[in-house]
């Protein structure tokens, strides 16, 4: 019967079309609307590295105590940053399978093309398992290593959008790149890499990567100043900082094993309390390791706002589908004679629910599609609005198309159940006596 | 074929009860032909509908060829609607989207037929009220007697038991008429049982045995003049 009920479902929709329009519309343009804005929450919730979230873990250690400054994650009194003095001591400790300190900066690039100008780039410093870590693809060379790391190399990875710019696309491996007036030999370059939201460094969590990399010593020794400090005392100059209880630097190791996880906890903790025993920390040491996920929910990378929104426009869906419920009602309703005639012919209450049911669903396949065409109108849309950067946030995938149809499907079935039940329920005796 | 003992009907509404039908009984026989004739609002309909399983009673004892139907949950009445009982409307209600053989087919659908077994029902029952040349014309393309013999097509194809007709000609003119209450006499002549309500003595002198309904009792079982007239004959 399956059959038979499609094609009478696909006449149905023919008989009253325009209320039959209005119903893919109301629903459609609900699915248009909260499909937007939940690409929108799916793009800043997405796991940004899920071969490897669970594996790569950030330590925080308690710096300021509990009458110190709450910092910028703030929620349980802990530090989303290091000082150097940790970070030095964690980097020299490699209690880990991986691990890279990082900031960002920025520096001036003089091209080597005389006609082209200097310009202002980004600058991630860091350490050479970076890349590894990171599962960052290369399109030239590699990243450096830790020898060049420990020997303090001149060496840079740059992006693929600089080598583009800088060289013309070509493979610039051994080539310099001169930065605030200093030589580097750039040793890889980067492919496309867009980690969404960019985990390790969530100030601005949905910008591109840094367009250079260098390594983390050799910044440090070329005094480029950090994006963000947060200190316990006022402190004067870069020595100061490094000195002092001045936290800045990202860390990020991988630990590939539940294991190694326990075992790098407990190092942390012993550290911590170490510097408690040394009078450095005068309150009781604590410290905590996040891993990938930990560390975006920790941040709240997807705003309140957002999720407000999400919920506003499934809001909208639903009064959308109110109104479909009662447009396919005033449809089936209309349809009562029609029905009557088939319960007189032997359809049970059964059958005509999963006629109008199927025709509910059909209504809901077409409001979806509909939909989605609406959710590609919106995103493209907000693509226009928005910098390069959020763009790469607002994409329909093959899951959202899944979603968009799903979601048609499924809400008209839900909001078809009323009017169909209602409809099997007709009393046919009462319509023929009338017809 | 279809006894009915002292059936009532009732409908309630919070301050009042009306009995459509009240110690209704009636006992029609395989291969006959009853009129239930009766003036407006005296129960006629809702005896039809009661007989074709569309209502439920109140009380009393409904039998369709031999099957209490009392009791039996919605799907087993749809069932036994469709294999047991064939309607004809008076406003024909054939459903205008469907083509004549698609028409005739919505019964032989919910019995799950094969198409093939579907198709000969179909060609069957157009031979039979002789419209085989319009399987593909739409209800809208027919005259009024045309569509009324789709219907009897319809509620031939799938051999039901008894025909339940609701004013089979109150829709057509006299010409139109004609033709349709011969094309129930030529069925009964082959053999089926026909209940036929109306409120026209002039239909209702066509049939067998006529019963009277008012203010929902059967009141007077008659025999037609015609049948009557030829008893006398006869003796």
């Amino acid at each position: 019967m399956f059959g038979y009920y499609t094609t009478l479902a696909v006449r149905g929709l023919r008989s009253q079309a325009a209320l039959t329009l209005l119903i893919i519309v109301a629903v459609g343009v609900g699915i248009g609307a909260s499909m937007t804005t939940l690409t929108i929450y799916r793009g800043m919730a997405a796991d940004p590295i899920p071969e490897k979230s669970l594996r790569l873990f950030t330590p925080q250690i308690d710096n300021f105590g509990p009458s110190g400054s709450k910092g910028p994650a703030g929620r349980d009194g802990l530090q989303d940053r290091l000082t150097y003095t940790d970070t030095i001591a964690l980097l020299r400790a490699h209690a880990a399978f991986r691990q890279a300190a990082m900031y960002a900066t920025q520096r001036v690039l003089m091209p080597g093309d005389p006609t082209l100008r200097p310009f202002d780039t980004s600058v991630r410093a860091t350490s050479g398992d970076f890349f590894a870590m990171f599962d960052v693809p290369f399109l030239y060379g590699v990243g450096w290593t830790s020898q060049d790391d420990a020997d303090h190399a001149q060496v840079a990875v740059i992006s693929r959008d600089l080598n583009d710019r800088l060289f013309g696309g070509m493979n610039s491996v051994g080539r310099s790149l001169t930065l605030d007036g200093r030589e580097y030999r750039v040793v890889g370059v980067m492919d496309r890499w867009q980690p969404l939201p960019r985990f390790y460094d969530l100030d601005r969590a949905f910008d591109m990567p840094e367009d250079v990399f260098l390594p983390f010593n050799v910044a440090i020794e070329r005094k480029m100043e950090f994006g963000n400090i947060n200190c316990r005392k006022a402190v004067g100059g870069f020595d100061d900082i490094l000195s002092g209880e001045c936290v800045w630097a990202h860390f990020w190791v991988e630990l590939p094993t539940a294991a190694a996880v326990a075992q790098y906890r407990r190092f942390l903790a012993n550290y911590a309390t170490e510097q408690q025993r040394s009078g450095r920390f005068q309150w009781a040491a604590r410290t905590r390791l996040r891993n990938v996920q930990e560390w975006l929910a920790y941040h709240h990378v997807v705003s309140n706002e957002v999720s407000m929104l999400v919920a506003v426009s499934f809001s909208f869906l639903f009064v959308c589908l109110l109104n479909a419920a009662g447009l396919l009602l005033a449809k089936l309703i209309g349809r009562a004679p029609e029905i009557s005639v088939r319960r007189a012919l032997g359809a049970s209450r059964r059958a005509i629910f999963a006629q109008c049911l199927l025709e509910a669903g059909l209504v809901g396949l077409l409001g979806g599609l509909v939909g989605l065409l609406l959710t590609s109108m919106g995103i493209n849309g907000l693509r226009s609005l928005v910098s390069d950067e959020g763009r790469a946030l607002l994409h329909l995938d093959a899951v959202d198309v899944g979603i968009a149809v799903a979601l048609g499907v499924l809400a008209t079935l839900v909001a078809g159940i009323y009017p169909t039940w209602r409809t099997a329920r007709l009393q046919p005796a009462r319509q023929l006596k009338t017809l | 074929m279809l006894q009915m003992n002292g059936l009532s009907k009732i409908y309630r509404t919070e301050v009042v009860e009306t009995y459509a039908l009240r110690d209704f009984s009636m006992d029609v026989k395989e291969g006959e032909f009853v009129a239930v004739t009766g003036p407006s609002g005296s129960g006629k309909t809702t005896f039809l509908t009661i007989a074709g399983l569309l209502e439920e009673f109140t009380s009393g004892e409904y039998r369709l060829d031999g099957v209490d139907v009392r009791g039996l949950n919605d799907y087993r009445r749809s069932r036994l609607r469709n294999e047991k009982i064939g309607f004809i409307f008076q406003a024909f209600n054939l459903i205008g989207d469907l083509n004549v053989q698609e028409n005739i087919e919505v019964p032989l659908r919910y019995r799950g037929m094969s198409g093939a077994e579907r198709r000969r029902c179909v060609h069957e029952a157009l031979e039979r009220v002789g419209l085989s040349a319009r399987a593909r014309h739409y209800p809208s393309e027919l005259s009024g007697g045309q569509q009324q013999r789709v219907a009897i097509a319809r509620a031939l194809a799938g051999r039901p038991r008894v025909l339940l007709a609701d004013e089979p000609t109150g829709n057509l003119d006299s010409h139109m008429a004609r033709g349709v209450i011969e094309l129930i006499e030529e069925l009964h002549r082959g053999g089926a049982t026909i209940v036929m309500v109306t409120h026209d003595p002039e239909l209702a002198v066509r049939a067998q045995r006529e019963v009277h309904v008012v203010d929902g009792q059967v009141v007077d079982f008659v025999a037609p003049p015609r049948l009557a007239a030829g008893l006398e004959a006869r003796s």
